[in-house]
């Protein structure tokens, strides 16, 4: 393990990443030097234009894709150079994956979503169940188990898939753009699951997002420019989403969602 | 990912699909249900005809005057040297393979008995001739080596002939009728033997003892046929080198030279009729194997499809842990799955549609075991086979491509 991943459980350390993409003659430099170190519990938004590097960047941290050169530890797991099946090995066991569109399975209850990664990781039958159903529990849905997505609201069905990312105890979720579909009173009770999460059970979360408002929730903001890190500063004062939540007022004929 | 769970998913997946899954199926359904039934029409025919040589006996032999290879303009129906009759006893003594033989002489004639008359043949033999073709009496009985040595003017019929010279279930034994105006007295009737399978009716005969029809009707003393039996059927073709060897050394055919006398098995006749019906059977079966292998490309088409309606489903399995192997693993079960089914129902349609071709068209037909595992087999190693393209592209789909996939 390298020096500068001295803090042993830190569950991000990157180091002069760099992705280089060719398409035909062209070279597109996607990312150029990115070196990071998140420490376990933080709470980190990743900010940055369209064309930035951010989702870039996102991809690489999920393990969807591999770096053109530069190193990134994963709980102390070096992940530039895993096979594949490795790294669908890694995703399974460590990284919770929230995204925009939910990405959930149409025609699937919410329960049987939230099991998915569990199956992959050949957890059996009971065990299996009563995971998702402390999952859904925790994102406050244990009682839409049995629900299709489309019988869930969008807040609803964001919930469900923040519950398949906390299912298998992940080192980190990864969030992109989570917020992106919802509206700001959904948004903020989604950032207030996250906050949640975060502060009880000191989960590490790395959130992309481009609206400030959001990003101010987290304790750390990191910038992209041009496939750089242009800029790294904590959040003196995160804000607390319950807080927002309770000084909203009362949602307009709305009763589902407690 | 274990089996079963895959199963689970694969059959839930198949199952929100149903109107797919079923048009996907009906491909393997119907190259089942005609590999089913073309087999069971082929061996249907192939074992009605096993049966009618069967029914000729097929430890039974035959030996002609003339060579084998009649090739050329070799002798002449002159010179072909007949038997002597003394050779049948001398090769029930000398041959050890060989139980029973007998003379056969064919008379071919106009049957009367009354006012009723019927064109039949009359086969002068030994009573041994019954033992080795395996056939008894419904009634009356056989003649005996006293009728043959005093030349007796007596006879057994056919059921056909019974059934033209006396109609109305009457007795014929004891009755006197005239072959050839010589009067013959019925002493027995044959049991019911029934077709050859070259068609000719085994029951229109009548058969005498052979000293008579030589002597008394054909008025030769040659052999032109003998009817031998061997001891076992395994021992048919240890009878047939006896009765050559013993043949030639009487006969005087110097080594080297080409027997002029040929022995025919039945066993040999039983293998060219089955060779020819099974080559019909094997057509049949790959008439219908040509419908099995369509109907696999048609689940490869429609796997395809899935492919790409399902490529974000494969994205979000992949970035929650599937390997490429697990993808692959769901898509081919599925196939498999699809085509099992589709042979399932396959199976039935083919074992209806065989009973109807046996109840309407009245053909034999015969469904075994093993054309049913064989298809069932056939239709999942075309669902391997055909899953298996659609399989290995869905699991390597890039996972950030599958899913951005709209």
């Amino acid at each position: 393990m390298n020096s500068s991943a001295s803090g042993a459980a830190a569950p991000i350390v990157i180091e002069q990443l760099n992705k280089v993409y060719v398409m035909g003659e062209q070279r597109v430099h996607a990312l150029r030097n990115v070196s990071l170190r998140v420490t376990p519990g933080e709470f980190v938004a990743v900010m940055g234009a369209s064309g930035s590097g951010k989702s870039t960047f996102m991809n690489l941290l999920g393990c969807l894709d591999r770096p053109t050169s530069g190193r990134y530890w994963l709980e102390g797991i070096e992940t530039s150079t895993l096979s594949r099946d490795q790294l669908a090995r890694v995703r399974n066991h460590k990284i919770g994956f929230v995204f925009q569109g939910f990405n959930l399975l149409a025609r699937t209850t919410a329960l049987e979503n939230v099991e998915l990664p569990l199956l992959y990781a050949k957890i059996h039958g009971r065990e299996r169940h009563r995971r998702a159903i402390a999952a859904l529990a925790q994102v406050g849905l244990a009682d839409r188990a049995d629900h299709a997505p489309n019988q869930l609201s969008g807040g609803q069905q964001q919930r469900v898939a923040i519950a398949r990312a906390l299912v298998v105890n992940p080192s980190i979720v990864l969030a992109d753009e989570p917020t992106g579909n919802l509206d700001s009173r959904t948004s903020i009770e989604i950032m207030s699951v996250f906050q949640q999460c975060n502060r009880t059970q000191g989960l590490t979360v790395v959130l992309v997002t481009h609206e400030s408002d959001i990003a101010r929730y987290a304790g750390r903001i990191v910038r992209f420019h041009d496939g750089r890190l242009v800029g790294d500063s904590r959040v003196e004062a995160p804000r607390a989403a319950v807080d927002d939540l309770a000084a909203l007022p009362p949602p307009a004929g709305e009763e589902d969602d407690a | 990912m274990n089996l079963l769970v895959v199963m689970v998913v694969a059959w839930r997946t198949l199952m929100r699909h149903k109107t797919r899954s079923a048009l996907t199926t009906l491909g393997i359904m119907i190259g089942v249900a005609s590999v089913i039934t073309m087999v069971a029409i082929g061996s249907g025919a192939r074992a009605m005809i096993e049966k009618q040589v069967t029914s000729l006996g097929v430890n039974q032999l035959m030996i002609f005057p003339g060579s084998s290879s009649m090739g050329g303009l070799r002798g002449g129906m002159g010179s072909i040297s007949t038997f002597d009759e003394s050779d049948a006893k001398v090769i029930m003594a000398e041959c050890p393979s060989v139980s029973e033989c007998s003379p056969v002489a064919m008379y071919q004639g106009r049957v009367v008995a009354g006012n009723l008359n019927w064109p039949s043949r009359v086969v002068g033999v030994y009573p041994n001739y019954l033992t080795i073709r395996a056939w008894g009496l419904s009634e009356g009985q056989v003649f005996t080596e006293q009728d043959v040595h005093k030349v007796h003017k007596v006879c057994l019929l056919g059921q056909t002939v019974v059934d033209n010279l006396f109609p109305g279930g009457v007795s014929p034994v004891d009755a006197i009728i005239r072959i050839g105006n010589v009067p013959f007295r019925v002493i027995g009737v044959l049991e019911r033997k029934g077709q050859t399978p070259w068609g000719s009716d085994q029951d229109d005969q009548i058969i005498a003892p052979f000293s008579t029809v030589t002597r008394r009707l054909l008025n030769i003393t040659s052999v032109n046929i003998f009817q031998v039996s061997a001891v076992t059927v395994e021992q048919i073709y240890d009878a047939q080198a006896e009765m050559t060897a013993l043949l030639r050394q009487r006969r005087r055919i110097a080594p080297g030279q080409e027997d002029d006398f040929t022995i025919r098995n039945q066993v040999d006749l039983l293998n060219a009729q089955t060779a020819s019906s099974g080559v019909m059977q094997l057509l049949l079966g790959a008439i219908a194997s040509v419908s099995l292998l369509v109907g696999g490309i048609g689940i490869m088409n429609i796997m395809l499809v899935s492919v790409t309606e399902r490529t974000r489903e494969i994205g979000i399995r992949m970035a929650v842990g599937a390997r490429t192997r697990d993808i692959l693993l769901q898509f081919i079960v599925e196939a498999i799955m699809l085509s099992l089914f589709g042979g399932a129902i396959g199976l039935a349609l083919g074992i209806g549609a065989t009973s109807i071709v046996r109840l309407v068209l009245q053909w034999p037909t015969l469904i075994s075991p093993t054309a049913i595992v064989a298809s069932l087999i056939s239709a999942s190693v075309t669902g391997v086979f055909f899953g298996f393209y659609p399989a290995t592209k869905a699991a390597h789909l890039d996972p950030i491509e599958a899913l951005r996939y709209e």
